[in-house]
């Protein structure tokens, strides 16, 4: 923040919710590689490792929330200090959801030991968790910057990995058609697929926030909604539609 | 009179978005002999809304609004240029009665200054001298009004031949807006009216300005940026005589548009 205020501990206050920001984002960021390089190797001490640091994650999103709230009893910031605190709260809502999915792959992790990769569906998994975890270091800088270009940007990379989630979904979805025995396989790698595609949701929910930070508005909800599995029907032919 | 009918015409009911402003303030400018403390400010006030004026020391709020009633007359050396109008009327035109202009333009003080009198002469006395009503029945209704709006009517019903200098500080203030609104006012101006005042006297004088709004304009002027948040409903910020920024009041605390609100707002300029 360029200027500073005439009280100095309300600038220190503010620099050490977005310090704490920055250290859950990191610490996210490092789960979402974690979780998938388990998932790859099918490496259970590594997916137990990860289940239990979203302990540490959820107990900073806390401590954010409790810092933020002391700000906004006792200092009761306006303009974009408010939208400062009140962003900070929102910004760590949205990282914990995104721990919390990394928490669910390693637990699925666990399951699929013992049975194989199928097809390439790991390799594109694994493509979608490297985008996403560029992507929340891409929106957690953006956030230190007050970057509103670059958070613009992210809010349009995120149909990227709609995508891909589209593409593993039907490809996900044959496999199973050919061969029943891929069917628990599938299912939890197609959770997988969606919860790296919420990561995505999330990140450009705090790509929205940063926008509102440095504008004081809200994006206008027109960026590209590209997941299309919802829609994706097997006809009776056994094709997908 | 003049001005009665020109307010009597604009505060029918507007359905429009914006209604019909009551005061306009076009390209004024205020000085006190060579100094200039109020810099081609345009301001336009909407009737039944409470405006804040905000801004730091000596930054021309509290001239401005000293100049809405035309308060300023009585400083010799000061000099008003520009157009104000009240309800398309110029308020500075030569024929207007200032005694006339500041019964519908109230005022309401930083510090409570009840007269030395009674509670009840202290509302009475407007109504009397402006001739308001001759029997002492219509009276004793328009003082128990008054009261009531106040919202000090029920803790001074039965001491009303106490002196008023006798209430809480709270109470004198809402003593000295009972006696503004006794006149029929149509704008009620407040410089700082819970600067003195404790918290809870504040609360409910805070209370009374948005009950009061449904009848009355009212402007205050206000060092509390948390009182402006709570009370107004358009906020215009000053700095160094000028109107840097006039808005919704949500949208001047939550993102306000120019640097120096900003900056102001968030305590990091005085």
């Amino acid at each position: 923040m360029e200027n500073t205020h005439i009280v100095k501990s309300f600038d220190r206050d503010l620099t050490q919710i977005e310090n704490m920001i920055l250290e859950m984002g990191g610490m996210v960021e490092n789960q979402i590689m974690l979780s998938i390089n388990a998932l790859i190797a099918r490496d259970e001490d590594l997916a137990k490792t990860v289940r239990a640091a979203d302990k540490p994650i959820d107990a900073l999103e806390s401590a954010i929330d409790e810092n933020s709230i002391r700000i906004l009893a006792l200092r009761q910031p306006l303009a974009s200090d408010l939208r400062h605190v009140v962003c900070a709260m929102k910004v760590a809502s949205n990282l914990e959801r995104i721990g919390d999915y990394c928490k669910n792959i390693a637990k699925r992790t666990v399951a699929l030991s013992g049975h194989d990769s199928v097809g390439s569906s790991e390799k594109t998994l694994k493509r979608m968790g490297q985008l996403v975890q560029q992507m929340v270091r891409d929106v957690l800088d953006a956030y230190v910057k007050k970057d509103l270009a670059m958070a613009e940007e992210l809010i349009l990379r995120d149909e990227e990995v709609d995508h891909m989630h589209n593409t593993l979904f039907r490809e996900l979805l044959t496999y199973m058609m050919e061969d029943p025995r891929n069917i628990t396989s599938c299912m939890h790698l197609l959770f997988i697929a969606k919860n790296i595609e919420r990561m995505g949701d999330h990140t450009t929910a705090v790509a929205e926030q940063i926008y509102y930070v440095v504008t004081g508005e809200l994006p206008e909800d027109d960026r590209p909604k590209s997941d299309m599995t919802s829609q994706i029907v097997v006809s009776a032919e056994g094709d997908l539609i | 009179m003049n001005i009665q009918t020109h307010i009597e015409e604009t505060v029918m009911p507007v359905p429009s978005a914006s209604p019909t402003p009551i005061i306009e303030v076009r390209d004024t400018q205020v000085f006190y002999g060579e100094k200039q403390a109020i810099i081609d400010v345009n301001v336009e006030i909407e009737p039944n809304a409470v405006t804040a004026f905000i801004g730091p020391s000596g930054c021309g709020k509290s001239t401005l609004l000293r100049c809405l009633n035309r308060m300023n007359d009585v400083i010799p050396i000061c000099r008003v240029e520009g157009s104000i109008t009240l309800a398309g009327q110029d308020i500075y035109a030569p024929e207007v009665d200032v005694v006339a202009l500041r019964q519908k333009v109230g005022m309401v003080f930083q510090k409570p200054n009840p007269f030395p009198k009674s509670i009840f002469e202290n509302v009475a006395y407007g109504p009397k001298i402006n001739g308001l009503t001759k029997h002492k029945l219509e009276m004793e209704e328009i003082v128990e009004t008054s009261l009531k709006r106040a919202g000090l009517w029920e803790e001074v019903k039965d001491r009303l031949d106490q002196p008023g200098t006798g209430l809480s500080g709270g109470q004198q203030q809402r003593l000295c807006i009972a006696r503004a609104i006794a006149v029929q006012p149509k704008v009620i101006l407040m410089d700082e009216p819970c600067s003195a005042l404790d918290p809870i006297a504040t609360a409910t004088v805070e209370t009374l300005i948005d009950e009061l709004r449904e009848k009355y304009t009212i402007i205050i002027v206000t060092h509390s940026m948390q009182q402006a948040a709570r009370v107004s409903q358009k906020t215009a910020f000053f700095h160094l005589g000028e109107l840097v920024e006039f808005g919704t009041t949500e949208q001047i605390f939550s993102a306000p548009r120019q640097e120096r609100t900003q900056n102001y707002i968030t305590g990091r300029i005085g």
